[in-house]
C-alpha cells in the first residue's frame, strides 16, 4: 500500500479512505450546533438583560443567580446538568400527554445546553452594551411618545450593537470550541468524531491536528466576519467613540 | 478598530464574572429555598464514603490551578512584550502561537498531547528506557502542560494590550531620568501593564478553573472527576453534579477576592 507519508502525517487515511470526510461532516455538525446556540443564547440574552436592567426585585435576582453561577460553573459540569434536567422535563411532559420513552435527538439537546450557558454570557455583554446607550437617545425616543417595546427595537438595540460586537464574536469564538465539550456525550461532533477516527486507526497526531486545522480555519473566518460585521456597526458614528 | 496591528482573535475580558453578585434579599430567598429542598429530598448519605476522595481531588484541582496560572503568567509576560516590542523573528511566532491555542478547543489540545504524544512517546524504545518514562507514562504532566499552554495563550494576548496600553509618555519620562532599559522594564513598564491586565486576569483566571475538569478525560483524578466515580457507584444523577457545582462557584468567588485584596495592596497603587 502507497501511503501519503509528510512528516510522518497518514494523508493517505484523510484523502483516500472516507476519514476526512467523517471529519467534515464533524465540522458542519459543530457548526450546526454552535450557530443553533449562539442564536438562543442571544434570544435568552436580550429579554434577560431586559429583565436584569428594568424588570422587578424577583425577576433581577432570579437573572443575577442565572448569570452568576452558569458563568462560575465549570461547562462541563453545566452540560451534564442541563442535559439530564432537560432529558427528565422532556420525559415527564411525555408522560403526561400519555407517550412513553422519547429518544432525545442529539443535535437539538447540544442546541439547548450550550444555549442556556451562551445566554448567561451574553446577557452580561448586551446588558453592559445596553448601559452604554446615552440616556439621552432613550429619552427622545420616549419624548415622541414611542412605547417601551418600539425603543428597544428602533433606539437601544441599534445603538448598542458597535459595543456589543466585540463581545458576541468572542461568545460565537466560544460556543465553536464549547461544542467539542459535547465529545462527552456523545454528539458525533468533530472532536468525538476525531477521537474515533484517531482510536480506530491509531494515527492520533494524523486526526487531531486535522481537526485542530478545522476548528482554527472557522475561527480565522469568523474574525474577518466580525471585524466586517463590526467596522458596518460602526458607521456613521464619529471617530474617536470606540465600544 | 481597523490598525493592523490588531491580533486575530480579541480578548475575552467582557464574558468572566469580575465582581463579587450583587444578591438581595429575594436572591438569599430563592437560594435557601433550594438548599432547604436539596438537603430535605435528595440523597447525601455517599457523602460519608467518599469525603476524603473528594478533599484528595478538591486539592487536586486546586494545585492544578494554582501551578497551571503561576507558570502560565510566567510564559505569558515574555508572549506579549515581544509582541509590542520584539522583532520580526520573535513577535511572528509569539502572535501565530496566541491564535493557534485560542482558535482551537482546549479538549482537542489535551487529547492531541495525552493519546499523540503519549502513543509516540510508548512506541518510542529510546523513552521507554530513559529515566523520564515513570513521569511520562502518567496522566498529569499531559495535563498541566496543556493547561499552562492555554493560559500563557490567552493571558499573552491580555498582556499584549497591556503593554502597548501603557502611556508613551510614562516610558520617556523613564528614559529622560536616565534609567536603563531593564530599569524601565522593571519599574515602569511591566508594574503598569500588570495593573491595567489585573482587572481582566480576575476572569481569566476564573476561566482556567472552569477549564481544570477537562484533564478527568485523560484520568488525572481531580474533583469533578471525584464527582463523576460517586455517579456511577451510586447511580445519583444530580446530587454529585450539584456538589462540586456549589464548590466550583466557591472557589471562583475565592479567587474574585483574593484578586481584590492583591489589587489594594502597595504594589497595585495608583497615583489617584
Amino acid at each position: 500500500m502507497s501511503s501519503l507519508n509528510i512528516l510522518g502525517l497518514n494523508l493517505e487515511l484523510l484523502l483516500n479512505e472516507g476519514w476526512g470526510e467523517a471529519l467534515l461532516i464533524g465540522l458542519y455538525r459543530s457548526l450546526t450546533i454552535a450557530f443553533g446556540a449562539f442564536a438562543l443564547g442571544l434570544v435568552i440574552g436580550i429579554f434577560a438583560s431586559v429583565g436584569k436592567l428594568y424588570g422587578n426585585a424577583i425577576v433581577k435576582q432570579l437573572l443575577e443567580l442565572y448569570t452568576t453561577i452558569v458563568r462560575s460553573v465549570p461547562e462541563l459540569v453545566l452540560i451534564l446538568i442541563v442535559y439530564f434536567v432537560g432529558a427528565d422535563l422532556v420525559n415527564a411532559v411525555a408522560g403526561l400527554l400519555g407517550y412513553s420513552y422519547v429518544e432525545i435527538n442529539g443535535a437539538a439537546a447540544g442546541v439547548f445546553v450550550l444555549g442556556f450557558v451562551q445566554g448567561a454570557y451574553s446577557t452580561e455583554v448586551i446588558r453592559g452594551a445596553i448601559l452604554s446607550v446615552p440616556v439621552g437617545q432613550i429619552e427622545a425616543g420616549r419624548a415622541f411618545g414611542m412605547t417601551g417595546a418600539a425603543v428597544l427595537r428602533r433606539i437601544t438595540l441599534p445603538a448598542m450593537l458597535p459595543a456589543a460586537l466585540p463581545g458576541l464574536s468572542n461568545l460565537w469564538l466560544i460556543a465553536m470550541k464549547d461544542t467539542a465539550l459535547l465529545a462527552v456525550l456523545g454528539f458525533g461532533e468533530l472532536t468525538q468524531v476525531t477521537r474515533q477516527a484517531a482510536g480506530s486507526t491509531k494515527e492520533y497526531f494524523t486526526f487531531f491536528l486535522a481537526a485542530g486545522c478545522l476548528y482554527l480555519i472557522a475561527s480565522l473566518i469568523s474574525n474577518v466576519v466580525s471585524r466586517r460585521l463590526e467596522v458596518w456597526a460602526r458607521r456613521g458614528l464619529p471617530q474617536d467613540i470606540r465600544a | 478598530m481597523t490598525d493592523a496591528a490588531k491580533p486575530a482573535l480579541q480578548p475575552v475580558s467582557v464574558l468572566a464574572p469580575t465582581k463579587a453578585p450583587a444578591l438581595g434579599r429575594w436572591g438569599w430567598i430563592i437560594l435557601g429555598a433550594f438548599a432547604v429542598y436539596a438537603a430535605t429530598t435528595m440523597r447525601w448519605d455517599w457523602l460519608l464514603d467518599y469525603y476524603p476522595k473528594l478533599l484528595w481531588g478538591l486539592l487536586a484541582t486546586l494545585l492544578l490551578l494554582v501551578v497551571t496560572t503561576a507558570l502560565g503568567l510566567a510564559a505569558a509576560i515574555p508572549l506579549g512584550f515581544v509582541q509590542v516590542v520584539g522583532p520580526r523573528w520573535l513577535s511572528v511566532p509569539a502572535r501565530t502561537f496566541c491564535s493557534i491555542i485560542r482558535g482551537t478547543p482546549l479538549l482537542l489540545q489535551l487529547w492531541l498531547l495525552y493519546y499523540g504524544l503519549g502513543s509516540v512517546f510508548a512506541a518510542n524504545p529510546e523513552i521507554r528506557d530513559s529515566a523520564l518514562w515513570p513521569l511520562l507514562r502518567q496522566a498529569w504532566p499531559y495535563a498541566v502542560i496543556a493547561l499552562t499552554v492555554s493560559y500563557a495563550a490567552y493571558e499573552g494576548e491580555v498582556f499584549r494590550g497591556a503593554f502597548a496600553g501603557v502611556a508613551k509618555g510614562q516610558l520617556e519620562a523613564a528614559q529622560s531620568f536616565g534609567m536603563s532599559r531593564w530599569h524601565i522594564f522593571r519599574r515602569i513598564w511591566l508594574p503598569q501593564a500588570f495593573n491595567r491586565a489585573l482587572p481582566t486576569l480576575v476572569g481569566e483566571t476564573i476561566l482556567q478553573l472552569k477549564a481544570t475538569p477537562l484533564v478527568a478525560t485523560i484520568t488525572v483524578m481531580d474533583v469533578y472527576s471525584v464527582a463523576a466515580q460517586v455517579r456511577q457507584a451510586t447511580y445519583l444523577t444530580y446530587e454529585p453534579l450539584i456538589l462540586i457545582s456549589v464548590i466550583y462557584v466557591l472557589f471562583a468567588l475565592l479567587i474574585q477576592r483574593a484578586f481584590a485584596a492583591f489589587s489594594t495592596t502597595r504594589y497595585m497603587r495608583s497615583p489617584r
